[in-house]
């Protein structure tokens, strides 16, 4: 890790604070994932990247931009990364999933603020996030109001660019974004000095598409009984593609699948056969929050789907094929990303039979609904969800949270009770 | 043939035996150490089996339970041996507000619990007990003596506290403030049964269920009769000896922590 020092001082980051940061990160890392049984040998490759969380990756990103490319940070499914890509820019999310920066983003944020929007907040103003501190600029989106106020602050700390995503899906609201997009573009053009060409285009969102189909196929990988992967790898997985280099990941995505489809040719799997399978929807559940997951799967069940911005509604929608043009491309973005059932939409009522497709697709037991506390467009949709569910007589458990750690035992007595239920 | 239920609650271990009929029970304080208060109190007692229940159920798993259930399940166990046609079971325990909904053989159909704050909880009693200067035993029976009542509006253990301080300092009197505190609490106790969907039978259990007051206004917000047990506190343990008796739900089927 040595190594790494003096390019985290050229990034200034605040090293002491940092330096807490990594050594956390090891032992939390070895007890709930290097510590699972069976793991698909595939996974290597994710650990390593893991492992170089802030070291491997942000050097690529730095010898980049030393090379003249630029670094566009984002939160957000919504935020084109094939557009990015197409600037020769790099995309990367950024942090925004731990405890440990939230402190720092309270001394400035109200406190009553979903941690996703806190924890990201406070990696900037601490220093302690080597993505945010490389990007060259970051782009914002207005899915909630709380990410949309936070990004006012964070632009008095790091250039922030804020695109708009529609609250209705309308020919109107499409209209809108996809004049956000015209707009989105003649930025990355501005900031990179690269003419965005349909050819570009094409390129780039092949690569895209190539990664979201590799993720595909491990989604349908998990559809199998046994289930291959257990949910805590496959949810890191997708986390994992928000800053990973998207040729060598679709690769390792890819060769994982491999390995599982030949599990499932043989009927090996990590859990047993009978081991309840639960899906989990809602809120994103940004790299490193693995809270639920982990009391899912240490009580003894499988996640099998996230229905989720880091799960399926980061890789469902397939571009379509249009005739190449960039207008055509635009549109076609327009409309893949307006694909997204996020709940920043009203109504959004297509979420809701996306759950049920994967309730019933994937085999599943029980739905756990997460909801980030404060996290006030998910946590209204939850109500719509359980009436819907109830009356395909799946069973929900609705779990409020945030990142910190005070409520395990809390809530491993709803995970347990809600298992004991679905068990019987 | 003698069969134990250890209920490892935040504020109480209970502990009930169990042969043809309930042999024995006994409750002692949580503390600081609840594993060896636990082993204390087994020391000497032999069992058939040991089925631990409540927030401290994992550390028995580890040691001397054959078995760890949800206290959701016991409570739903306990509730229905005692009373055949329970279908809705509400326990008030030390930190955990939870109620549960039964199917007409008594599984647990649906359940509610209480987010990470102690509103709506034994807790939020004792805190509030304290802040007008009496033992918690007492604090149902203070507010049921009130004439009138004073209005609490934070639900939150911590604002309600200083809530309580201001109505003092303006010269209140504490069974006024003792029954607006039952007041907010039933409230909220009621918000999370009325979202369940109670069925009559509703057995009342835990801790809780002791606070004669809490009793009352609970009862009239939910309009419905609440039942509570003799000793309400044990009815966890005596759900987990049940289980045991029973021979276990299923062996082996939660898994041990890592």
């Amino acid at each position: 890790m040595a190594d790494y020092r003096s390019m985290w001082t050229e990034l200034n980051l605040d090293l002491e604070k940092h330096d807490a940061l990594l050594q956390a990160l090891p032992g939390m890392y070895e007890n709930i994932y290097l510590s699972q049984d069976n793991r698909p040998k595939a996974m290597a490759y994710f650990d390593f990247v893991i492992g170089e969380i802030h070291g491997l990756r942000v050097r690529e990103l730095m010898d980049h931009k030393a090379s003249g490319g630029k670094v566009v940070g984002l939160f957000c499914v919504f935020v084109p990364e094939d557009l990015i890509l197409a600037a020769g820019a790099i995309p990367v999310g950024l942090c925004a999933g731990t405890q440990f920066s939230v402190p720092d983003a309270e001394e400035v944020l109200p406190r009553n603020t979903c941690a996703l929007i806190k924890s990201s907040f406070g990696f900037k103003f601490g220093r302690t996030c080597p993505y945010v501190q490389a990007s060259d600029f970051v782009i914002g989106e207005t899915t909630c109001d709380g990410k949309k106020k936070m990004y006012e602050i964070l632009a008095e700390y790091h250039p922030t660019y804020v695109m708009e995503v529609p609250q209705k899906k309308t020919p109107l609201g499409r209209e809108l974004f996809l004049d956000e997009l015209r707009g989105l573009k003649a930025k990355l053009e501005e900031e990179t000095g690269v003419t965005i060409t349909a050819e570009r285009l094409t390129a780039a969102g092949a690569l895209v598409e190539a990664k979201r189909r590799a993720l595909r196929r491990l989604h349908n990988a998990r559809k199998a009984r046994p289930a291959p992967i257990s949910g805590l790898d496959a949810l890191l997985v997708t986390q994992i593609a928000f800053y990973d280099d998207v040729v060598r990941f679709t690769e390792n995505v890819n060769a994982l699948c491999d390995e599982l489809e030949g599990r499932i040719a043989t009927g090996e799997g990590v859990a047993p056969a009978d081991a309840p399978r639960i899906l989990v929807s809602g809120s994103p559940m940004a790299i490193p929050n693995w809270k639920l997951h982990r009391i899912l799967e240490d009580s003894g069940a499988v996640v099998v789907g996230e229905e989720s911005c880091t799960g399926t509604r980061y890789f469902s929608p397939a571009l379509a094929a249009n005739d190449g043009s960039l207008d055509a491309q635009l549109a076609a973005i327009a409309d893949r990303q307006l694909e997204t059932h996020c709940a920043c939409f009203t109504p959004n009522d297509e979420r809701i039979d996306d759950i049920r497709t994967l309730a019933g697709g994937w085999a599943v037991d029980g739905v756990v609904h997460y909801n980030l506390q404060f996290c006030h467009t998910f946590a209204n949709e939850a109500v719509k969800v359980e009436k819907a569910l109830a009356k395909d007589d799946i069973p929900l458990l609705r779990i409020e949270t945030d990142y910190g750690d005070e409520d395990m035992g809390q809530l491993k007595t709803r995970v347990d009770a809600f298992l004991e239920m679905i068990r019987r | 043939m003698t069969y134990a239920g250890l209920d490892i609650g935040s504020r109480t271990i209970v502990l009930v035996e169990l042969d043809e009929g309930l042999k024995d029970f006994v409750i002692l304080d949580t503390g600081a150490n609840p594993l060896q208060r636990c082993q204390a109190l087994l020391d000497g007692r032999t069992y058939r089996s040991v089925v631990a229940t409540g927030y401290g159920r994992q550390l028995a798993a580890t040691t001397f339970a054959t078995e760890v259930v949800t206290e959701i399940r016991a409570y739903a166990v306990g509730a229905r041996h005692l009373y055949s046609d329970c279908r809705t079971v509400i326990d008030v325990g030390g930190q955990d507000c939870k109620v549960s909904l039964l199917s007409d053989t008594g599984e647990v159909r649906k359940f509610g619990m209480n987010d990470r704050c102690a509103a709506g909880t034994g807790r939020f009693l004792e805190v509030m007990a304290r802040a007008l200067e009496m033992d918690v035993g007492r604090l149902g029976d203070h507010g049921l003596s009130a004439r009138r009542m004073a209005a609490i509006n934070s639900l939150c253990t911590v604002f309600a506290e200083s809530e309580v301080v201001s109505l003092i300092a303006r010269g209140e009197d504490s069974p006024t403030i003792a029954l607006g505190l039952h007041d907010a609490i039933a409230t909220r106790i009621a918000g999370m049964v009325r979202r369940v969907g109670p069925r009559e039978r509703v057995v009342f259990a835990g801790g809780g269920a002791l606070n004669a007051c809490l009793r009352k206004l609970l009862s009239q917000k939910l309009g419905v009769e609440l039942t509570v047990p003799e000793q309400p506190q044990i009815v966890g343990a005596l759900g987990a000896a049940l289980i045991a008796r029973n021979g276990g739900c299923r062996p082996n089927r939660i898994s041990q922590p890592r």
